[in-house]
């Protein structure tokens, strides 16, 4: 160790706020939340004491304790033993506990001091403590357990203070190492209640705020009902506050592009790649930054306040039922945003094999790179009319959309639960914290996070494939005397037409096969194609705002209900297939997912198109 | 009394936790997050399908729990003194 650095690992149980405090001492942006396990990858940071002394902070996962359940535990304790490859031990744990929540929290402390390593307790949530008139003899618990005791507001500015003072004082002693066995484990808590006992005192178990909403939340009756009421609500919000926003960036990209190419020559070939190729691409993709800010906002909120555990409880024994597990809720939630994510955060299910079949039906919730495609064809064949007088037909099935992922999901997690030989017991274990006012200052970082991440898949992958698409479709150009569009004559018109013979029995025009070979990266790529392949076949410059019109005039309804139900199963974004490839380590699992997906998803559109064809 | 028929709302105490077979994982994750003698506990709500999970107030943290592992753990109903 070097004299100017110290190395401080953050740990403590789930739900102690400590991601939080990671956050307010090193200005870090990543989420936080309030379920258990939500903090899944490593993170590090760094802040300069006041002495001048950089301190490397790291963020590890939350434990209930040190024989581990999780692959999460299992991190955290390594990390702390030092004995995690590439990692040198910690030069000082923090511990974070909940002031609120001791009984539990301490046990876990006394396990961390007991690894024989420099322990500061960090009490956290010290306001919420006093509001609810718990009352915490510091100096005393601080010479019983003999480790240096500090309080903390994570989420307040400065809440922190006297956690800086003390990490950047002397390193205190370590405590004696102490064998780890079931004895001795028991022995905890014996220990634990005597520190109750003498220096804590509760008025009241809980908050009493919990205990009324978790009569509601948690009702039979009335809980599944805001639960149904709730997702109804947010996809109706995602469809409907969206629009306004959605039709000022459309015309901004529109009058951009226009104000960009006006001084090019309107035939030259530098034109027709700006407005046909990025502006046509691009500006269909970036249209859906609204709907997906929206939508994420939702799922910030609601996992900041603490409700998504108790959708998990309400949950529990249907998707238990179908093979999965309650905890699988929140991965899959996490997935209608974005899969990835939602199969990272997938390592707080304690069981492998409720875990790996969370993975596998993950890519069935609509992710909001989906969105895009959805909106563009819901928005061009399905007539704006209130139904009942209540709802929006074009909310009511984007709806139906989202239910048939997720009726999918369960069918799927059915059939591998019947096909697992293993059939011990599954455990669930869940904790329901309590409920807590969202913190403006970490949903906004959290947007700020997914707006940043959308904008750089536009800027990035989206871009150099629309360019790629532009080449493939511009060359080569039509032969002298040609009388059709030139993209007809092209290597990416030639290639649409070859795949065509595939995909028509489900209904599929050769423009669509075309924008599926890109859309295989990512989904709303499909879009952007779709965009630079009818603006290349156009005789007139089209935009992006009018592929809409465009389509509805071209494709049969057959033909755009059919591409819905493809889009509800097709594997189409690699980074899905990669992270499961790495949190599964093994290209079986890919197979077997791309595998079922296109299989899934061809004999959807098969039946959607042959019956909405006959029907018609 | 096993935790898995406890009355709603009424008062009990941990008296021990059994393995539902030797080396039980959730039996040693349910001591470890404090079901151990002695501990007062208490069903909260019952999960809306089939009355599954429960959820078990122990200390002042909420737990749902399956009703095949609330019944590893025995408790007694203590009489008011």
């Amino acid at each position: 160790m070097s004299a100017g650095s110290l190395r401080i690992a953050l740990v403590g149980n789930p739900n102690c706020g400590k991601t939080a405090l990671f956050n307010q001492l090193t200005g870090g942006r990543q989420k936080v939340a309030n379920y258990a396990g939500v903090t899944v990858e490593r993170k590090e940071g760094r802040f300069t004491a006041p002495s001048g002394r950089v301190l490397h902070l790291l963020d590890l996962p939350g434990a209930y304790s040190f024989d581990a359940a999780s692959p999460d535990e299992q991190i955290t304790r390594d990390v702390c033993e030092g004995v995690y490859p590439g990692e040198p031990a910690p030069d000082l744990i923090v511990c974070v506990a909940d002031a609120t929540n001791l009984r539990l929290h301490l046990r876990f402390v006394l396990e961390v001091k007991r690894l024989g390593r420099p322990v500061v307790l960090a009490l956290n949530m010290m306001d919420t403590a006093r509001r609810r008139g718990i009352v915490i003899d510091v100096p005393e618990l601080q010479r019983r357990l003999g480790l240096p005791v500090v309080e903390t507001v994570a989420v307040k500015r400065g809440g922190a203070q006297a956690l800086i003072e003390r990490v950047d004082g002397e390193v205190p002693p370590a405590a004696m190492a102490q064998a780890d066995d079931a004895a001795s484990r028991a022995d905890l808590h014996a220990q634990v209640r005597e520190l109750l006992a003498a220096t804590v005192a509760m008025p009241r178990a809980t908050a009493a705020i919990d205990d009324a909403l978790d009569r509601w939340a948690l009702h039979p009756v009335f809980g599944l009902g805001i639960l149904a009421v709730l997702m109804f609500l947010i996809f109706q919000a995602v469809f409907s506050w969206a629009q306004p926003l959605m039709d000022g960036i459309e015309a901004g990209v529109a009058a951009l592009g226009g104000w960009l190419t006006s001084a090019l020559p309107a035939d030259s070939a530098l034109h027709s790649l700006l407005n046909d190729g990025i502006f046509a691409g691009l500006g269909a993709v970036l249209v859906f930054l609204p709907q997906i800010l929206i939508l994420f906002l939702f799922i910030l909120i609601l996992e900041e306040s603490g409700y998504l555990p108790r959708a998990a409880f309400l949950l529990d024994k249907l998707m238990f039922k179908a093979g999965l597990t309650g905890r699988a809720f929140i991965p899959l939630l996490s997935s209608f945003a974005c899969a990835i994510p939602g199969i990272m955060a997938t390592r707080s299910i304690t069981d492998p094999r409720d875990r790996l079949t969370t993975i596998l039906v993950a890519p069935l919730m609509t992710c909001s790179a989906r969105l895009p495609v959805y909106t563009l064809l819901i928005a061009a064949f399905i007539p704006q009319r209130t139904l009942w007088g209540l709802f929006n037909l074009q909310g009511v099935v984007l709806f139906t959309l989202y239910v048939a992922g997720i009726v999918s999901a369960l069918a799927v997690a059915f059939v591998i639960k019947r096909f697992r030989k293993d059939k011990s017991e599954h455990a669930l274990l869940m904790e329901l914290p309590s409920y807590r006012m969202p913190n403006v200052r970490d949903v906004a970082l959290g947007l700020w996070e997914r707006a940043k991440i959308f904008l750089k898949r536009v800027g990035g992958i989206i871009l150099a494939l629309t360019v790629l698409l532009w080449f493939l479709s511009s060359f080569p150009g039509p032969p002298p005397g040609a009388t059709g569009p030139a993209i007809d004559y092209s290597l990416a018109g030639r290639l649409g037409q070859a795949l065509h013979y595939v995909f028509a029995p489900i209904g599929f025009n050769w423009q669509i096969c075309i924008a599926l070979v890109p859309g295989l990266a990512a989904r709303e790529v499909a879009v952007s194609a779709l965009g630079t392949v009818y603006a290349m076949s156009g005789s007139d410059d089209t935009v992006a705002s009018q592929l809409g019109p465009l389509i509805s005039q071209q494709w049969s309804l057959a033909t755009a209900l059919s591409l819905l139900a493809w889009y509800v199963f097709a594997p189409q974004c690699m980074s899905t297939l990669a992270v499961i490839r790495r949190e599964t380590n093994s290209w079986r699992n890919v197979a077997i997912t791309a595998g079922y997906l296109f299989g899934l998803a061809y004999l959807a559109s098969l039946i959607t198109y042959q019956v909405a064809r006959a029907l018609s | 009394m096993r935790l898995s028929d406890l009355p709603k709302g009424s008062p009990a105490v941990v008296d021990r936790v059994d393995d539902a077979h030797a080396g039980d994982p959730i039996a040693q994750r349910l001591r470890d997050l404090g079901f151990v003698e002695g501990e007062p506990v208490r069903l909260v709500a019952r999960g809306p399908l089939g009355a599954d999970p429960l959820l078990i107030q122990i200390g002042s943290t909420r737990f749902a729990l399956r009703r095949s592992e609330a019944a590893r753990v025995t408790v007694r109903t203590e009489v008011a003194a």
